[in-house]
């Protein structure tokens, strides 16, 4: 199958024009030697009913959060998405758009983004957001090299509660401009120390990173630690990753922070085996011109009419070049567009009832979880809708195996990124596990020695 | 020529916000039923850390959503609509069925955490589309992780950094030509790179000769783009690469330019070491007006060590995640890239097949040439030579008149097209750079000609025509120096019914 | 549009010298390079800067050109209009657009920069 409109016959009609005889002149100037000689060794072409057969017999090689019950969370959510969203999404208009280079022709992308940069700030409590990072493990790489471009201090504070997958993104991109990651470790309780974070503050540190709710799914005191890094001269940087706890937990710009950074797929996206997802990003406004990615604005054409349109670009690759705030061109447009498709639809309400729903259900699960035999909840702290098991009588591993036999699939081992955590499961519940299937997820936990 | 142009005219020509419609207690989705005891959040989570409102959220039903999008898509451009000629973008039509088959629950509802042994279709999916890459463009080894070209540009230059590290030093500068787009250097620096600039030569090339007079043994790397940014193919690709790996530096490839050579020539052949590609560019996967795309990075055996992690491998007839890579230079990314992405890549290609893709570089070539040999009595062509899938013109002959690039792409929107890319390259002043793609017809271009050859009669005829356009769109031309010196980047109004502030 | 009496970088900054102090700007020549002015950032009072050392950042909707200090010298005052009022730079770059004054360290400097004459023959040989 192939989408090319020209015949052969067109395309002799076009050379003519041009004034060759043949396509091969229009190569004429590539070294022979660097010509390729041979047909690619790929296999031949599909029709779409042959793709659509291949395509479905590789999918069913996978399992999906519909044919089981998950209970995965670490940073990709399973949540409910309604149909609306992707009806409107997968409009053409919005994608197969370009960027919005040339308003006039994109008021429709524009006008959606600027509802996305304020729907950033009402969650996160900031004065200005983005337009999307990549997600939410780069947005809080490149809020390390904003912070570091504002003060110019080479240390940034990190807690080894903060997602393991995002610290090692931070780790690759800052380690080559020399800024140095000084781990904290966490308490009992599941949230960071502060009498470490404390420990570890100097006039050489930049900022300090917390996650709330972390890793674990404990929430932090982030004033606290607001109060310790602006003590120490610092910024905080506060990364939130499942972002429905917006919904009933105060926001980080509420409780100092000075750059908030997360993870965006709660809102709109599938799990997609890992990405696209929505890196979100919001800041003061006294930062605006050392914020990273594309910015809408709002302004007037010539009649008075109201319009949108890319702003403050002179920060940006096309024009600043290797002295931008970033490298970033294309971002995850149409992901932040179904982002706010749901939040429209959730709205004010819906997303507290969201956040409640996510919050009795984990709680429900946990309780009932404590009291089987051969776990315990291995941190005191609260949670929103994750929490860390413990599994006295049998690996983690194994509890899972036994849990696939019964179409469960458990929570993450953390021993692939905690050694001193390799005897616990990360729990995660939200509104699409039932009661039944949480019932079921403990009594499949309990059986077995 | 009648007057009757594609344009965009929905029925609505004015949409207010989110925040400015609506009403108190409305609400557009139906959640899960609360079937767990109704524990009162106090009771669960500290008191200090509850919020109780948030003011100005919208409140909205289904059907105000609904309307409310469907208003802002009718006021979009998309390819969909119509001919998109944006050099170094490669707008070309995305298959359908490819939109469906990332849908599929095993793809799109598989999280990334599950048991490898129920991920091996995902698995499979991805170590596949590794290998087409890789066969595509000469090169040994492909990492799907990268989000976005400029993702794997950064990818790219850590994985040359790490390369040169092991060998005793990172070096301190790279080599960028002027041509390059702006990502190049902006990547490298933050690599910790200084950017040299080499000046393209007079034929629109990189010559070697200013490649060998700014090598040394402190230039980490040179970046080049093939075809370069002027749509012609750097003929001395070979001589540069060579002069580069004498003084043990490496060669950077800007993979954006692919579809004018897929099956023709590939990079890997030509001495480069490292190349990324765009997915949303040569292989079809939609624009989603600004990403998600995807920017795999394609590299050489000597690299290898050093690709992030997890690295896709077949064990037997399984496939593995594998972690253990002691050299990784680590992730770029959370996860394994931009998997609804790499599906419609997969799909793409699996569609096309070794002669389609090939067709696709020669159309997309022949498309371009007949666009440049047609405009250039029109429009000045400041290298007059056969072009690969872009030519670049410039505004020198509409300027006597007063009128620039930016006012001929503004009056193309009155014909009922996208303009082309303009202002880049930065080596020609006033550029307008044209790639048609392969996917566009004959009937197409020609139309396209007929607008192009239009303009460039009423900008002799009446100037003030083109310089005031676009007339026929939803607004005019808007004051963007407003927009940057009273930076407005958020809604702060009162919410409908609702008394008081509503700053979020 | 080159004023008499004061002396000029590469970068296209002006300084005119009034007693020990020099009051910096950019020439009409750059203003029309740079397009709208829409946000300049300058130093604080009191920082030290030495002969073409970069003071600050002017920015339009296109370009962000660095701004390049023509003499070595303290600042002593900045512009504070500009703040909410960047267009004065492209409306009045030798008058209200100025942007700092600082205290002249070494008037000696002045030999390595250009008279309105050099600056204009300057100009011309870059094919302006």
């Amino acid at each position: 199958m192939q989408y090319i409109p020209n015949t052969e016959a067109d395309c002799r009609a076009m050379l003519d024009v041009i004034g060759v005889r043949s396509s091969e002149e229009l190569f004429a100037d590539i070294p022979s030697k660097l010509r390729l000689k041979r047909g690619l060794n790929l296999a031949p072409p599909l029709s779409e009913a042959g793709l659509w057969k291949h395509m479905r017999a590789l999918a069913s090689k996978n399992a999906d959060v519909d044919q089981y019950s998950s209970f995965l969370g670490a940073g990709a959510y399973n949540h409910f998405l309604p149909a609306a969203v992707s009806h409107l999404v997968f409009r053409a208009e919005f994608y197969t758009a370009y960027t919005p280079y040339q308003p006039e022709i994109s008021q429709g992308t524009l006008q959606a983004i600027y509802e996305y940069q304020t729907l950033t700030c009402q969650l996160t409590g900031m004065e200005v957001g983005n337009a999307s990072m990549y997600d939410g493990s780069s947005a809080l790489a490149e809020a390390l090299l904003m912070a570091h471009r504002i003060n110019g201090r080479q240390e940034v504070v990190m807690p080894l509660a903060v997602h393991p997958e995002y610290r090692m993104v931070c780790q690759t991109y800052v380690g080559k401009l020399g800024l140095r990651l000084h781990d904290v470790p966490y308490t009992d309780r599941g949230t960071t120390d502060l009498k470490e974070v404390k420990a570890a503050l100097s006039d050489r540190t930049c900022c300090v990173v917390v996650q709330s709710p972390n890793f674990f799914g404990a929430l932090e005191m982030l004033d606290e630690i607001a109060e310790a890094a602006h003590g120490a001269g610092a910024l905080l940087v506060v990364v939130v990753a499942e972002p429905v706890s917006f919904g009933i937990v105060k926001s980080p710009g509420e409780c100092g922070a000075d750059i908030v950074v997360g993870e965006g797929q709660s809102f709109g996206n599938h799990l997609n085996f890992g990405g696209p997802y929505l890196g979100f990003f919001a800041t003061k406004e006294a930062y605006i011109r050392s914020m990273p990615g594309r910015l809408v604005g709002q302004t007037e054409d010539k009649a008075g009419r109201t319009g949108y349109v890319l702003t403050l670009s002179t920060r940006e690759q096309h024009i600043r070049r290797e002295k931008a705030t970033s490298n970033i061109c294309t971002n995850v447009g149409l992901c932040a567009l179904a982002a706010t498709v749901h939040l429209a639809l959730l709205g004010r309400s819906g997303l507290r009832e969201l956040a409640l729903l996510n919050l009795r259900k984990t709680a429900y699960a946990k309780a009932a979880i404590s009291k089987l035999r051969g776990y315990e909840v291995r941190f005191s702290g609260p949670t929103f809708n994750e929490f860390v098991v413990r599994s006295k009588k049998r690996t983690p591993a194994q509890v899972n195996r036994a849990l696939l036999a019964k179409k469960i699939i458990g929570g993450l081992e953390l021993g692939r990124f905690y050694p001193d955590l390799s005897d616990c499961l990360l729990i995660c519940v939200t509104e699409q596990n039932s009661r039944e299937e949480i019932d079921a997820l403990c009594k499949a936990m309990g059986g077995g020695r | 020529m009648k007057d009757e142009t594609i344009g965009i005219q929905g029925l609505a020509f004015h949409e207010p916000l989110l925040f400015e419609q609506g009403s108190q207690g409305r609400r557009g989705c139906s959640l899960p039923e609360n079937d767990v005891p109704e524990v009162k959040p106090e009771r669960l989570l500290p008191k200090k850390l509850l919020r109780h409102d948030i003011p100005g959220f919208p409140e909205l039903s289904e059907v105000e959503v609904v309307r409310h999008f469907t208003r802002l898509s009718q006021w979009n451009y998309g390819v969909d609509l119509g001919f998109y000629p944006l050099g170094s973008c490669t707008m070309k039509y995305s298959p359908k069925i490819n939109e469906e088959v990332w849908k599929l629950p095993g793809f799109s509802r598989a999280h990334p955490y599950q048991p490898e042994s129920l991920a091996q279709g995902a698995l499979e999916l991805m170590f596949e589309l590794e290998q087409y890459l890789a066969e595509v463009s000469g090169m040994d080894r492909v990492t799907l992780q990268p989000a976005a070209g400029a993702h794997g540009e950064l990818l790219g230059m850590m994985l040359i950094r790490a390369y040169l590290e092991s060998k005793g030093s990172p070096r301190k500068r790279v080599l960028v030509p002027d041509s390059a787009h702006g990502t190049n250097p902006a990547s490298a620096a933050i690599c910790g790179y200084q950017c040299v600039q080499i000046k393209s030569g007079p034929r629109g090339y990189v010559e070697p000769q200013a490649v060998a007079e700014a090598m040394d043994e402190d230039v980490a790397a040179i970046m080049l783009t093939n075809p370069n940014t002027l749509g012609l193919f750097e003929e001395q690709i070979a001589e540069i690469a060579k002069i580069v790996h004498g003084k043990g530096g490496q060669v950077y490839c800007d993979g954006a330019n692919l579809n004018a050579i897929i099956g023709i020539s590939r990079p890997g052949d030509t001495g480069i070491d490292v190349l990324h590609f765009n997915l949303h560019k040569t292989f079809s996967v939609p624009h989603g007006g600004g990403g998600p795309g995807a920017g795999p990075v394609g590299l050489k055996a000597h690299l290898a060590p050093f690709m992030p992690v997890p690295v896709v491998e077949k064990k037997g007839k399984r496939f593995v995640l594998n972690y253990n890579l002691p050299s990784s230079v680590g992730k770029v990314r959370a996860f394994y890239g931009h998997f609804a992405a790499l599906v419609r890549a997969y799909a793409y290609i699996r569609s096309l097949g070794p002669s389609g893709l090939r067709r696709v570089a020669e159309v997309s070539v022949i498309n371009a040439n007949y666009l440049m040999s047609q405009l250039k009595s029109h429009y000045h062509l400041p290298y007059d030579k056969f072009c690969k899938h872009e030519c670049v013109f410039s505004d020198a002959r509409q300027i006597p008149y007063d009128v620039h690039t930016l006012d001929i792409a503004k009056r193309l929107m009155d014909y009922g097209f996208h303009p082309p890319t303009i202002y880049f390259p930065l080596i020609v002043r006033g550029a307008l750079m044209i790639e048609p793609t392969e996917t566009e017809s004959r009937e197409t271009l020609d139309q396209f000609i007929a607008a192009m050859k239009r303009i460039a009669e009423e900008a002799e005829r009446d100037p003030e025509l083109v310089r005031s356009a676009p007339h026929k769109t939803k607004v005019s031309r808007l004051d963007e120096v407003k927009a940057a010196r009273q930076p407005n980047l958020r809604w702060r109004g009162k919410a409908p019914g609702q008394g008081g502030s509503s700053a979020g | 549009m080159i004023l008499e009496g004061l002396h000029y970088t590469k970068e296209h900054e002006w300084v005119k010298v009034e007693g020990d102090r020099g009051r910096v700007g950019i020439t009409h020549f750059a203003q029309s390079q740079l397009g709208d002015v829409v946000f300049v950032e300058l130093p604080k009072v009191g920082r030290s800067l030495r002969q073409m050392e970069t003071f600050g950042v002017v920015e339009s909707i296109k370009a962000v050109s660095d701004l390049y200090c023509p003499l070595t010298g303290e600042v002593l005052e900045i512009n504070s209009t500009l703040e909410s009022k960047p267009e004065q730079i492209n409306a009045a770059p030798y008058g209200q657009g100025w942007m700092i004054v600082i205290k002249i360290a070494n008037p000696k400097e002045l030999g390595n920069l250009m008279t309105a004459e050099k600056y204009r023959a300057y100009l011309a040989a870059e094919g302006h």
